[in-house]
């Protein structure tokens, strides 16, 4: 039997799931208008919505005091590099757990999460140390190697998941007619999981843009990403909502770009696996 | 070019024996057909000499080469699965090329290759169309036509006609046995259906919890089953099984008659009630509830004017007896 929803309740629904994507955008929305305040307005006790006099001061100064291009430059190289890096390490790695599982593989998934589960700050000192002798601080390098290992189990976690939808058969079949195993992987597995690829690429170059613990620790100048951008803003001496606010909505534009075009994409990946 | 041997062939997963031992000879170009009851092993043994999976101990060899520990690439054999296990990502054209593609071959010859195969097989018309764009029967075609390119040693098909609607599946099995003649390649066919089993097979190697019960031609099985398995599983409906004291008129601990080599005769031994009558048409299927017998199943003559409750008299065909001794094996 069908459910009749009526339109009363449609209504409701609509209406409290405008309400939470609005609470969830709010700080956005204030970022972004408050970029374009005076400093003055933007501390105002009786703060003006949409009337006040716009400017683009806090943009003008925040390029003058600091080279966005830079760190721009910065957190792509980080976010696409430590995504690939791990892709390819990952991409086998879930192949074997999801069509030659062995005794352990469910402990070694479990494992690998459960490292996701220690604050990261528990193991700042060891990792800055081998940073640092091996000479990888405040180097591109060295955060995209920190970052793939952060974000690996995210990364194995999703492809074994998409992995796992995809008939044994098929890989089967590929194997009979005559496919290597590097054959097998290239030309019929990744090719079928390419959703799941793409959305476990875009989610993870999003959660490597927005990561800020390690970026933040690991680098001083030449690597700094966006994250280091925004946070030299919110200095000690006294806070500047206006410029850290035209700070932040330079640094979130590039990834809220690419997620507003890429959502689809992103809620297929998801979900995939949930409901068939 | 296609001969199989498998010497005391066993496989075990975790402890649990499935394969328990085979020695089996196909000779080249044999259509050869598993058949058994679900959970006999017939697909693990298929499997086994495809190289999907490894044996646990004994060897199989592939046109005179020991092939135990090759990789399924390298033995030369085709598999039809019964999923078909297409590439979704492929059209049929490139589907059907796909194993030439692996083997390296010229562009222009795979394309030769796939355009005869798909001739063969009437799949010209959808070369460019993607698996999901076609039935379950042009798929199962693209699925043969994969195999056929390759000119494989021997052809392996598991269970392939399972998810075809029952008209699709006799008009299939005539092609796959239209293609066998055509090919004269071996063929090694599992399946849980008898009537595939009788109808395609030169050989038929019946398996009951991995062993082999018995091997022979289709008749060879149907006049003489080696043991009551074999007797009860080959034969539509299923053979008449009777013990005691009607069994041991005849020196024999199991009796057993096939449903049609029962008479209706005015003075038979068997005197019994019409149960369940059902009229074909070509046939009638009668349960018999014979006293000191049991329930009897007859297939006789489309028109025989019996009904439900008519009491009749049965007479089984003398020569057409099967004798089985106590522990269910044939007695000569």
């Amino acid at each position: 039997m069908a459910r009749e929803a009526t339109k009363g309740h449609k209504a409701a629904v609509t209406f409290l799931a405008w309400g939470v994507a609005l609470l969830i955008f709010f700080p956005i929305l204030w970022t972004f208008l408050t970029s374009f305040k005076t400093e003055g307005e933007a501390i105002n006790s009786h703060p003006s919505f949409l009337f006040f006099d716009w400017t683009l001061e806090n943009y003008e100064t925040v390029n003058q005091r600091s080279d966005y291009l830079a760190h721009f430059w910065n957190s792509v190289v980080i976010s696409v590099g430590s995504t690939v890096l791990g892709l390819i390490i990952a991409v086998p790695a879930a192949w074997s757990m999801a069509f030659v599982p062995g005794k352990r593989t469910k402990d070694i998934l479990m494992w690998m999460l459960s490292t996701k589960m220690l604050p990261a700050v528990g193991v700042l000192v060891p990792i800055y140390l081998l940073a640092r002798d091996a000479g990888l601080l405040d180097t591109k390098t060295g955060l995209v190697i920190v970052l793939t290992m952060v974000n690996l189990p995210i990364i194995v976690w999703m492809l074994y998941t998409y992995f796992k939808e995809i008939p044994a058969e098929i890989l089967e079949a590929a194997r009979m007619d005559g496919a290597t195993l590097s054959s097998e992987i290239l030309y019929v597995l990744t090719p079928m999981a390419v959703p799941g690829i793409a959305s476990t690429l875009l989610l993870n170059v999003i959660l490597a843009w927005n990561e800020s613990f390690w970026t933040l620790n690991l680098t001083a100048a030449s690597a700094a990403p966006l994250t280091a951008f925004i946070a030299s803003y919110s200095s000690p001496e006294g806070l500047f909502y206006a410029k850290l606010s035209a700070a932040s909505t330079m640094a979130i534009a590039p990834i809220m770009i690419l997620g507003w075009f890429s959502q689809k994409q992103l809620v297929r990946g998801l979900t995939f696996g949930a409901v068939k | 070019m296609g001969e199989i041997v498998l010497t005391e062939v066993r496989k075990s997963f975790g402890g649990v024996s499935i394969i328990q031992g085979i020695d089996l000879v196909i000779p080249d170009g044999e259509f050869v057909v598993f058949v058994g009851p679900s959970g006999c092993g017939k697909s693990t043994l298929l499997r086994l000499i495809a190289g999907l999976e490894d044996t646990s101990s004994g060897t199989i060899s592939i046109d005179g080469k020991d092939a135990t520990r090759l990789p399924p690439a390298k033995r030369g054999l085709a598999m039809v699965f019964q999923s078909y296990a297409l590439y979704p990502h492929m059209s049929v054209a490139k589907n059907i090329a796909f194993p030439l593609r692996m083997a390296g071959l010229p562009a222009e010859e795979q394309q030769r290759k796939v355009e005869a195969a798909a001739k063969v097989l009437n799949l010209t018309p959808y070369l460019d169309r993607k698996p999901s764009q076609l039935s379950g029967g042009q798929r199962q075609r693209v699925a043969i036509g994969r195999a056929i390119v390759r000119e494989p040693a021997a052809f392996l098909f598991d269970e392939p006609l399972s998810n075809l609607d029952a008209a699709l599946r006799v008009s299939m099995r005539q092609e796959i046995s239209e293609l066998h003649h055509t090919l004269a390649t071996t063929m090694v066919y599992v399946t849980h259906d008898q009537v595939e089993a009788m109808t395609m097979a030169d050989r038929i190697v019946v398996l009951n919890a991995g062993r082999i019960e018995q091997v022979g031609s289709p008749l060879d099985l149907y006049h003489s089953p080696a043991n009551l398995f074999v007797a009860g599983f080959i034969g539509s409906p299923k053979m008449n099984l009777v013990e005691g004291a009607e069994a041991a008129k005849h020196g024999a601990h199991t009796l057993g008659v096939r449903p049609e080599h029962i008479d209706i005769a005015d003075e038979g031994p068997w005197k019994g009630m019409v149960g369940l009558c059902e009229h074909l048409g070509s046939d009638t299927f009668l349960k018999v509830d014979v006293a000191g017998v049991g329930q009897i199943n007859v297939r006789v003559g489309g028109d025989v004017p019996l009904r439900h409750g008519a009491q009749v008299s049965l007479a089984p065909q003398a020569d057409k007896l099967h004798r089985f001794d106590a522990k269910g094996m044939a007695m000569a």
